[in-house]
């Protein structure tokens, strides 16, 4: 299986190429904005490994939660690159994407979600098997649902927020707060949805936010004691 | 030659295939109007979620309608500003990406030069040379045109674009979002000669504008003590007849000082009935013609792209080699080029 897998919902953006397992991949780093440089890093990519567009099985990207137009830039190549090569697409949640990274088997991702807010999910990991316990949640460190039991904490959060960490105490095993989600594991997991038939056409390739609530209505507004 | 054009600049998005020999093959369009409107204005980061929420399959929709595949485009155009920043990235993003996938050609195009162009694509066209009067919500330009590429600003807003006083007088006399067009249907039910509204800059002896004047001296109406709603009529069709005014006055000026003879009006404000018949009147006067695009090319759309984007490659536009998303939120119109100066 062929796949091209995208991952910049940070500001350390990678592609990664999944040739029937063995992965090539590239970093994109040093620009707050990764729109000048991706394309041109695919095409050398691609070129290297002698493999054309219409080649590939699929393409995957990093679907979030992260910076919102990160996460547009990603899923807008995608659905362009599957509509110009004629091939699906794959949205893999970055949070698993970063879970994957770890290597013990109870995982709490967190990561920054700014404006004193984290993205968390938590994960078991078995026989090198990544299962989801929660969905995508988005929450202050002080209110977010912390579920029972140890944890090896994963994700920038951990390093943003001193309150997450005191609230685990000694229930954090131990804490990787530098790791980024990478278009390598995206790859991989991509591989495995793919192989469950989750293949994507590209008009159903959305991001996911997480954060939906992104402006107040005049109703909300006025209702706060604004203008209209 | 046939080229996908892809406009994603601000509330709207639309893609078209137009082909050099049998002109607009198709085209579709999806306006967010209804998302902002319960926001009072349009949201950057909504508009961005529903463009990219939609483009994929608007893209698929205009290719089908055309009856054609992917690899019977020659060119992907794409609108690379000016806009809203997100927006934009969103149709740079796909449009890029897709011509890469298909082996073809990418062109970033000038929002403005698209609306510019698209009275060409009329039943009647103009031919060059010409002044184009540029009126949206965004903008408020006059240019000389002499070709494709070849734009000379004459003159501008220097606040409000005609279309934002619109929309912000529409909201101070308490009319819904957007408020432009609601106005202007208010204005007709309404008695022009009640109110004393300024015209800004009608004698200033340039070819520059402003409406933000206009919009305190309504503001100063329906704040002052005897303002009555239900004049919200007459105020409206007194305010519309001053900008209308300034507008012809201003175009007719332009007419004269570059001594054309053909005026292109282009941009949603463009579709105002007052601003037509007035523009229609001052120019039969002078002996000069006035240009409109089609209705449905007025507001924002992706055939004047996709139109835009193929008189380039045939006026010899070489497009760029090395792939790269390349989007430019801020780009005066002034700073393009002919499509063989490039």
């Amino acid at each position: 299986m062929k796949l091209l897998s995208l991952e910049t919902s940070c500001e350390h953006a990678s592609i990664a190429l999944n040739l029937d397992g063995a992965i090539e991949d590239r970093q994109i780093d040093g620009h707050n904005n990764h729109s000048e440089n991706i394309l041109r890093i695919i095409h050398a990519l691609l070129a290297d490994a002698g493999v054309t567009p219409a080649a590939l099985d699929g393409i995957a990207f990093g679907s979030g939660p992260g910076a919102f137009t990160g996460l547009r830039l990603s899923c807008g190549i995608a659905q362009g690159f599957a509509l110009g090569a004629g091939i699906g697409v794959v949205p893999v949640c970055s949070l698993d994407a970063l879970a994957l990274q770890s290597a013990l088997s109870r995982i709490l991702v967190a990561t920054d979600a700014r404006m004193g807010e984290i993205y968390c999910r938590s994960y078991a990991l078995e026989d090198g098997h990544l299962s989801a316990l929660s969905d995508a949640a988005c929450a202050s460190p002080d209110t977010l649902p912390l579920p029972d039991g140890q944890w090896y904490g994963i994700g920038s959060a951990f390093e943003a927020y001193p309150a997450l960490r005191s609230r685990l105490g000694s229930r954090l095993t131990g804490c990787d707060a530098h790791a980024v989600p990478r278009a390598r594991e995206v790859a991989l997991l991509a591989a495995e949805a793919v192989e469950r038939g989750e293949l994507l056409s590209a008009e159903l390739a959305t991001p996911l936010y997480v954060r939906d609530k992104v402006a107040l209505t005049t109703a909300e507004r006025l209702a706060r004691g604004g203008k209209a | 030659m046939k080229v996908l054009g892809i406009e994603t600049s601000c509330d709207e998005t639309g893609v078209a295939v137009y082909d050099t020999e049998a002109g607009l093959l198709s085209q579709t369009l999806h306006s967010q109007i209804d998302l902002h409107a319960v926001y009072g204005g349009v949201v950057p980061e909504l508009a961005s979620r529903d463009h990219i929420r939609r483009l994929p399959l608007l893209v698929r929709q205009a290719l089908r309608d055309a009856g054609l595949a992917i690899g019977a485009i020659d060119a992907i155009a794409y609108t690379a500003g000016p806009g809203l920043a997100g927006a934009l990235l969103v149709g740079a993003s796909v449009a890029e990406a897709m011509a890469m996938a298909a082996g073809i050609p990418a062109l970033p195009i000038h929002h403005l030069e698209g609306h510019l162009l698209s009275p060409l694509l009329a039943a009647d066209p103009p031919s060059f040379p010409f002044v184009a009067l540029l009126v949206s919500g965004g903008h408020t330009q006059l240019m000389a045109v002499t070709g494709v590429g070849e734009y000379e600003l004459l003159g501008e807003s220097l606040d409000d674009a005609a279309g934002e006083a619109f929309d912000k007088t529409a909201k101070l006399i308490g009319l819904g979002y957007p408020g432009g067009p609601q106005l202007a249907a208010l204005a007709e039910k309404g008695v022009t000669g009640r109110f004393r509204l300024p015209r800004p800059m009608l004698h200033s002896g340039d070819l520059d504008f402003s409406f933000s004047g206009l919009k305190t001296a309504v503001l100063n109406v329906v704040s002052g003590p005897g303002w009555q709603p239900d004049r919200a009529a007459d105020l409206a069709a007194d305010f519309q007849l001053a900008v209308v005014e300034v507008l012809t006055a201003k175009a007719l000026a332009a007419l004269k000082q570059t001594g054309l003879k053909s005026l292109v009006v282009a941009g949603g404000v463009g579709a105002n009935a007052q601003l037509r018949s007035g523009l229609n009147s001052a120019t039969r006067r002078r002996g000069a013609r006035v240009y409109y695009p089609e209705p449905s090319l007025c507001t924002d759309n992706g055939a004047m792209i996709a139109f835009a984007g193929a008189l380039r490659l045939a006026g010899g536009a070489r497009p760029q080699t090395v792939p790269g998303i390349r989007i430019r939120p801020r780009w005066p119109l002034a700073e393009l080029c002919s499509p063989g100066g490039e």
